[in-house]
């Protein structure tokens, strides 16, 4: 016998029992579904995250304080007053593989305008920082070094920041205040949208570093340096380089913990693609549970076959059928089953995915790979679940067959 | 002189239950030629439905011989069995054992599925013919459920003479049937018998088995009584003379 008539065998049974074998599908069906729309979930969190966090560049680089000693006493982060200006200044000496710096202090306030206002972040950095943080001027201009030096009240803000207070009115030429400090707006930024964890972008104030440590937070320290490598190639040389040039200018002495911590963009990225490929793994594991329990529906249905049809079968080994082709009707038919709603399956859930897609606005990726993949598993369920009941029917013995009641 | 389609010699068989030993076959000879239509005979437990099994093919002997259309079974693997079941026999079952939900033309196609060198079309072919020589051109796209009795057994009849056997085996294949419908399968049988197929016949009726050439009588695993049929009963006459009752 060929397989060409086995398969014609198997059809004609299935099609004997349509309505029995679509429920026996729908196992699979629905499993492999999930385990499409939860990749696709996975992975495309995974590439708006990665897409975000590279458009706020990838050669970004970050030091804040860290954990602190004094004499004997660890202290926390938050308040660490132990980043300078020095230190900004030593970077850009000492680090050849960074191409700007930027100090960076932080406060977050109402920004005010006549009887407006809005709560909103004000950032206190160089001119240098646009660069490093991938910011465009979308109208107007930047501060200058002589605005910098002589703590000018000046400021840029976002576009969050001009429709809430000035809606379509243009903003240049007017002022703000911030925390009572009158900060004249000398431009707006360019739109940059959300970043990878939903945060608005544009909701914020950027004014000199040194207007916003003497005007509005009274302080000598600065909270945080940005800088960018001068090639994402060079990363792990600016770190290095700037770890280097920190515990110099901290004279932390060999042995000495780091009182800060530096990171890089792309080390972010990494981390947060890790945590949405063990996401995705996860989602995946819990679909394929799911395609696991319709697989065993298969055997089970297929069990109840073999008994149900021991008459068929010892028909079939009477009109000269050998044990392999009863064997390979079954299995057949346990493939065509699983390979059937796994077709369906992944083509529900390419359209549950649109769908996901376009109402939710989630975003979603279905990767080749895990299409490919599930048919695959899809196959290896039905001859995994389908061998043994083919076995069964394959070892019956024609003469008990023909007359099991 | 015709030719001998079944050679048995010395042929026995035991079963064991647990640590009974049953003798369902205690020495049989027996040889059927060419053209004959054989009943073979017994109550339950006389080793007739041992005697077709073998004779079947679906079972294997403890000892003697067996030759069926010259081939020993004695030394063939259980798949050559089968081979040689799809080529050689043709099987009849006292319930028909049609797959259901399947055209009376599919049930006749199935043993051609199991040989290979049979193209589809052939296939159809050879079923249509089978049907037509049972008188059943006008059921083919029938479902089992929409046949009669009498008509399922000529698909089974038709589906053991698709593969043209060189022994059709029935076995007790009027035993479902009303005495009108049996006549009428014993006609057809006997029509096949004039054409020059060779049938054996197991029945425990003596009625049926006076339809046939020769009567072998088993009991007890022997066979007891062996002799040709005198006054040999026709079937198309014999439906003459029954009474018109409404057709079911």
């Amino acid at each position: 016998m060929n397989y060409l008539n086995s398969i014609k065998i198997a059809l004609n049974a299935l099609k004997r029992n349509k309505f029995r074998a679509f429920l026996t599908m729908l196992g699979i069906i629905i499993g492999v579904a999930s385990v499409i729309v939860m990749l696709a979930i996975g992975q495309g969190s995974k590439k708006s995250i990665q897409d975000t966090m590279s458009s706020m560049g990838t050669n970004l680089i970050f030091a804040m304080p860290g954990a602190e000693q004094k004499g004997g006493v660890r202290m926390g982060n938050s308040d660490a007053q132990s980043m300078k200006l020095s230190d900004v200044e030593a970077i850009e000496k000492n680090c050849p593989a960074i191409s700007d710096v930027s100090p960076e202090v932080r406060s977050s306030g109402q920004a005010v305008l006549g009887n407006q206002n809005w709560p909103t972040s004000l950032y206190g950095v160089n001119n240098k920082y646009f660069n490093i943080k991938k910011y465009t001027i979308g109208r107007g201009r930047s501060f200058t070094e002589t605005e910098i030096q002589t703590y000018a009240k000046v400021c840029l803000i976002g576009q969050t920041v001009v429709e809430n207070l000035f809606g379509k009115a243009d903003p240049i030429g007017q002022s703000i205040r911030f925390k009572n400090i009158p900060l004249l707006i000398i431009g707006v930024l360019g739109e940059k949208g959300e970043n990878g964890m939903g945060q608005d972008q544009d909701d914020l104030v950027m004014a000199p570093y040194t207007t916003v440590q003497k005007r509005i937070l009274a302080i000598t320290h600065i909270q945080s340096i940005a800088a960018s490598a001068a090639s994402e190639s060079q990363n792990e040389a600016a770190i290095e380089q700037i770890t280097a040039s920190l515990r110099l200018s901290h004279k932390l002495k060999t042995g000495d913990v780091n009182d800060f911590q530096v990171r890089s963009q792309s080390e972010m990225v990494q981390m947060f693609s890790s945590i949405s490929n063990i996401m995705t793994i996860l989602l995946g594991a819990i679909s394929g549970i799911s395609l696991l329990v319709g697989g065993i529906g298969i055997m089970n249905i297929m069990y109840v076959s073999v008994t149900e049809r021991t008459r068929e079968i010892g028909l079939r080994l009477s009109v000269g059928g050998r044990g392999n082709d009863i064997l390979l009707q079954f299995l057949i038919e346990s493939i065509l089953l699983s390979v059937f709603g796994g077709v369906i399956g992944i083509s529900l859930g390419i359209v549950a995915t649109q769908i996901m897609a376009s109402i939710m606005s989630w975003p979603v990726v279905i990767t080749t790979l895990s299409v490919i993949m599930s048919f695959l598993v899809c196959s290896a369920i039905g001859i995994f679940f389908g061998w043994y009941p083919a076995r069964k029917a394959a070892s019956l013995n024609p003469i008990d067959a023909l007359r099991y009641e | 002189m015709k030719k001998a389609i079944i050679e048995v010699k010395a042929l026995k068989k035991d079963f064991y239950v647990g640590e009974i030993t049953v003798h369902a076959l205690r020495g049989v000879d027996l040889e059927i030629k060419e053209g004959e239509f054989v009943a073979i005979m017994g109550t339950s437990g006389s080793g007739k439905s041992t005697m077709l099994n073998i004779l079947g093919c679906l079972d294997k002997p403890t000892s003697g011989s067996y030759f069926l259309d010259g081939i020993s079974m004695g030394e063939l693997s259980k798949n050559e069995l089968a081979n040689l079941r799809n080529i050689k026999l043709g099987f009849v079952f006292q319930s028909y054992n049609l797959l259901s939900r399947t055209t009376a033309l599919e049930n006749v196609e199935l043993p051609l599925f199991y040989n290979s060198k049979i193209r589809s079309k052939e296939r159809r072919e050879r079923a249509e013919a089978a049907l037509e020589a049972v008188g059943l051109s006008d059921r083919m796209h029938h479902m089992p459920n929409q046949l009669s009795g009498g008509q399922q057994q000529r698909v089974a009849i038709a589906r053991s003479l698709v593969n043209d056997p060189v022994v059709i085996l029935a076995d007790e294949a009027t035993g479902n049937l009303d005495t009108r419908t049996s006549f009428e399968i014993m006609a057809l049988l006997q029509d096949l018998n004039q054409k020059g197929k060779t049938i054996v016949f197991v029945t425990h009726e003596a009625d049926i088995a006076k339809f046939m050439t020769r009567q072998i009588v088993f009991r007890d695993g022997h066979i007891i009584r062996e002799e040709m049929v005198i006054n040999r009963n026709n079937a198309v006459e014999l439906l003459k003379t029954l009474p018109i009752e409404e057709s079911v």
